[in-house]
Parts: C-alpha cells; sequence; structure tokens
C-alpha cells in the first residue's frame, strides 16, 4: 500500500540552486532598472544645466532638487497634509465602490434576468472615460469631499462590477455538482463553493479598481480641491515650481507602487492554492 | 465460481431503473431502460461515448431528471442530488482551495458535524486511500492518481450507501489505474458500497464488476446485461477473463460501428 503511493508522489523539481541563481539575477536586474532610470535623469538635467543648454533648466530640475523640495514640504507639513487628503478620498471612494461592485455583481452574476436587466446601461456607460463625468460631478455634489468621493466610486466600480459577475458566472459546474453531491444546499453551493471559485476574479477587480482610484483622484484634485496631491502639482504650477510637481507626481507612484505590492501579498496568500500565485 | 453471482441475486434490489429515457431538445439520448441492482452489487456501465452511459449515471446521481421514467432508490424516486450518493468524476471536481484533508471534510461540513468530528471522519479516509502524509497539499500539488484518490476519500467520508463513479479512472495512465483498481475493490470489500461505475475499458469492467451492463448506440439503450462469476482476486490473463473479454469486444465493436467511427 504504502510503496504503491510512494510511487504516484509528483516528483519535485530538483534545481533549487539554478532557480536560486535565477532569482539573485533578476533582483540584480531590477535594482539596474531603477538605478538608470536616476542616471539617465540626472545626467539629462546636469549636462543641460551645465553643459549644453538645449531647453530651460528650471524645466528640468535634478533628482536631488526634489528631494530637497520634498523635505521642505515634509518640514513644513504641507506634503503630509495632501497624502493624507488624497488617501482619504481614495479609501473612501474604493471602499464604496468595492461593496457596490462586489454586491451587484453577485447579483447579476446569479440571476441571468437581472444580468439582461442591468447589463446594457452598465456597457452604455462604461466606455464613456470617467474623467468626462467630473464637471458634472462637481455640479451635481459640489465642490467639497463629496464629489471627490463620488467620482472615485464611478470609476472605479466598473472593472471591480464586471470581473464579479465574470468570476460568479463562470464556476465550473462540475464543482457545483460535487457540491450537491456530498449534500450542499442553494446556499451552502454558494457561499463554499461559488464564492471561493469567484474570489480571484473579484480580488483582481479590487487590484484594478483600487489602481483606478489612485488614477482618477489627481484628476480631481486639478479641478477643485485645496488639498491632496493632485492639488499639490497643480498648485506648483501656477507657481512655477517644477520640483515641487515632480515630487508630486514621485509621491503618488510611491503610494501607488506600495499599495499595488500590498495587494499582491494578500492576493498571494488569500489565492495561495493557486499554483500561478505562489510565483 | 458462481458465488459472486447467485449472493448478488439473493440481495435486496437497491436501485430501481423503471422506463427511464432522456432526450435532449426531442433528439434520444437514451431509450427506454429497465434495471435492477441488487444493494452492494458493483455494476459496470459498459460501452463506446454517445450509448448515454454517462447520461444514465447522471440521471442516478439526481443531476439531471429523467425525461420519461423514473429512478428509485431505497423506494423513493430520485429528485435531486443527496448525500446518500457519493459520485466521482472523471476530471476529479476536487475543490482547487481546499486541501486535501479539507476537500474530503467537505461532505461532514455540509452535515453540520462538529470540526473535531470531522477532521477524524476525514483523517479516516484519507487513511483509507493511502494519502494520509499529503493532508496539507493542495490539488494542484498532487498528481492525478492522488487527486482521484483524495475524490474517493471525499465521496466516502460522507457514508453514502451508494457509490456512483464517471470513467473515474480514465484520464490516468495505465499502471495507476490498475492499482487504484485494486484498491476500489479493497475498498468496496470493505465498506460495503453499491456501486455503479461507467466506463469504456471492457477489461476494467471485467475486473471489477459482479454485473456489466454493456450499452447500445443510437439511440443508447441496454445492449446486454452479463454476470461475471469470476472470484476475486481476478486475473487479468486468465482463460476465463480472456474469453470474456473476446466476446464483450465482439458487442462493443458491433455498436461502435454503428457511429460509424471505424
Amino acid at each position: 500500500m504504502t510503496t504503491a503511493v510512494e510511487t504516484w508522489v509528483a516528483s519535485e523539481p530538483g534545481e533549487q540552486s539554478a532557480g536560486k541563481r535565477e532569482r539573485r539575477t533578476a533582483t540584480l536586474l531590477r535594482a539596474a532598472s531603477i538605478a538608470l532610470f536616476f542616471l539617465i535623469w540626472y545626467a539629462v538635467a546636469l549636462l543641460n544645466a551645465h553643459v549644453i543648454k538645449f531647453f530651460n533648466p528650471i524645466l528640468l530640475p535634478a533628482p536631488h532638487t526634489v528631494l530637497f523640495a520634498g523635505i521642505e514640504m515634509v518640514r513644513s507639513g504641507e506634503l503630509q497634509r495632501d497624502i493624507l487628503a488624497s488617501m482619504s478620498r481614495v479609501v473612501q471612494g474604493f471602499v464604496l465602490a468595492a461593496v457596490v461592485g462586489v454586491a451587484v455583481g453577485t447579483a447579476v452574476g446569479r440571476s441571468r434576468r437581472l444580468e439582461y436587466l442591468v447589463e446594457p446601461t452598465i456597457e452604455l456607460l462604461r466606455p464613456i472615460p470617467p474623467l468626462a463625468f467630473l464637471p458634472m460631478m462637481v455640479l451635481w455634489f459640489g465642490i467639497g469631499e463629496m464629489s471627490k468621493v463620488a467620482f472615485i466610486a464611478y470609476a472605479a466600480f466598473f472593472p471591480i462590477f464586471t470581473t464579479t459577475v465574470e468570476g460568479i458566472k463562470y464556476v465550473d459546474p462540475l464543482l457545483i455538482r460535487a457540491a450537491a453531491s456530498l449534500g450542499a444546499s442553494e446556499r451552502d453551493i454558494f457561499r463554499y463553493v461559488v464564492l471561493p471559485a469567484a474570489l480571484p476574479n473579484i480580488i483582481t477587480g479590487l487590484r484594478i479598481g483600487f489602481g483606478l482610484s489612485f488614477f482618477v483622484i489627481v484628476a480631481a484634485e486639478f479641478i477643485a480641491a485645496d488639498s491632496g496631491l493632485g492639488f499639490l502639482i497643480n498648485d506648483a504650477r501656477t507657481f512655477f515650481l517644477v520640483a515641487n510637481m515632480l515630487l508630486g507626481a514621485a509621491v503618488i507612484g510611491a503610494i501607488g507602487f506600495i499599495f499595488n505590492t500590498l495587494l499582491r501579498r494578500l492576493e498571494a496568500r488569500l489565492l495561495r492554492w493557486r499554483k500561478d500565485a505562489r510565483g | 465460481m458462481l458465488a459472486a453471482a447467485s449472493a448478488a441475486a439473493k440481495a435486496r434490489t437497491k436501485i430501481r431503473i423503471e422506463a427511464v429515457s432522456k432526450s435532449y431538445n426531442g433528439k434520444p439520448a437514451l431509450s427506454r431502460v429497465d434495471l435492477e441492482l441488487a444493494e452492494n452489487s458493483f455494476t459496470c456501465l459498459l460501452g463506446p461515448s454517445g450509448c448515454g452511459k454517462s447520461t444514465l449515471l447522471n440521471m442516478i446521481a439526481g443531476f439531471v431528471p429523467p425525461t420519461t421514467g423514473q429512478v428509485v432508490i431505497d423506494d423513493t424516486a430520485v429528485a435531486g442530488a443527496s448525500a446518500d450518493r457519493g459520485v466521482v468524476f472523471q476530471e476529479y471536481a476536487l475543490f482547487p482551495w481546499r486541501t486535501a484533508l479539507a476537500n474530503v471534510e467537505f461532505g461532514p461540513l455540509m452535515r453540520r458535524k462538529p470540526p473535531a468530528q470531522r477532521r477524524a471522519l476525514a483523517r479516516h479516509y484519507l487513511e483509507l486511500v493511502g494519502l494520509q502524509a499529503h493532508e496539507a497539499k493542495y490539488p494542484t500539488e498532487l498528481s492525478g492518481g492522488m487527486k482521484q484518490r483524495v475524490a474517493i476519500a471525499r465521496a466516502l467520508a460522507n457514508g453514502p450507501s451508494v457509490l456512483l463513479m464517471d470513467e473515474p479512472f480514465g484520464a490516468l495512465d495505465a499502471q495507476t489505474r490498475e492499482v487504484l483498481q485494486e484498491e476500489l475493490l479493497r475498498i468496496w470489500e470493505q465498506e460495503r458500497k453499491t456501486v455503479v461505475f461507467v466506463t469504456h475499458s471492457i477489461s476494467e469492467a471485467i475486473f471489477l464488476a459482479d454485473r456489466i451492463v454493456v450499452m447500445a448506440t443510437l439511440p443508447g439503450s441496454i445492449k446486454e446485461v452479463i454476470d461475471v462469476p469470476l472470484l476475486h482476486p481476478r486475473d487479468r490473463s486468465g482463460p476465463e477473463f480472456v474469453a470474456m473479454e473476446r466476446s464483450i469486444k465482439q458487442l462493443v465493436r458491433e455498436e461502435v460501428q454503428k457511429l460509424g467511427v471505424m
């Protein structure tokens, strides 16, 4: 018995050292990518400022100038205030979109009739860039927090909704049969089969939705805001503080990167049963 | 020699298939079938693809309703799937987000057994199929043979009186298939279930079954019911085994020819 089983154990790939070397090379190349980016930035900025004046040096400050501008803004407390303002809008809008998107997406994924009722309208609205609605949102919801939160929620809703519907709809019917033959009720099947099977889709939708929230907040803050990272960039533009503008962009990039990494970690943890989620 | 057959004749009827037929969109997939399966018997439904053998199994499982007639189990007509009929699928149908142990625990979980009892039951059945060392693995980490062992343990952990198997070893390599056939017989002798096993492999049917239901095609129906009087363990190269294989092959070949694929 035992010997028979051992024969059928899937063999582990015995190339661990090769895999380790590959991973080290990957890390090295990734670090080189970032180093090279800053090096080129530095080179262009310094060469332009001191050797050949190709354009006005004010237009492209060197990385350290941006860093100094950042330190200055942290000292004055301005940067923290703007980060907090943007993040609080993103989180509120995103959470709203996540709750509504997953709930409505689940309902539509479960009911063919509801799908017929809801899908055409959504398909009609989806191709319109959310930005087109921004001026209207300001008119409807005022220039306060409300318009920005609503705008983010609107933009993030679509990917969350669509991926949730797909996930719920395309659950392997064989798994549902298997569960039914094991005594699962309709409710059990939803909770123990449909939801976990749709989870990878839902998580992907949430990740895209979060990225989009971040994407649109800056635009919203350009138009009507007195705080936030978008405001920071737009405000710096009126005073021609290019270093501050770049700083705003860099901070947005850094925050986006951190959140995406965290979400990917969470995804890998929740979906550790998937082979491709391991890498 | 005839011990198995006469024992089956004496046992009470477990599954009664009464005038069951099935058509899809007016096209007949299975024309009228009447069949009685004895309690604790091992029946193989044998035939080429398109003979309706899986359709018949799905109707016994309660996954699809018959167009006419009914399937009666223990004097109750089948109306939907039930925990009393365990099903093992060719594609394993394991829940990929659950470990081997959690997959086996699924049935007891659905019957709201307390966690400790669930775990104990699942461990017992994983051990029965020889996978106790792999309980923490996810299906993606298991080989095909191991996945099917987990699926069998999962079906048994619910304590069903009927075990329905739809070409369970069809996707496995020949060696794994033979090992699992032997283990299935060992488990069947130990657990005593009424087994209905769908296959298109003649030697698999002769090796496993008390009775072989050879199915006809166009439309699907029963062609012949054959009792297998050989004692276990059966010798696949023994003269009676080979003779039986040859005569059933002739029957099946006629049906395949009807499909026009040969």
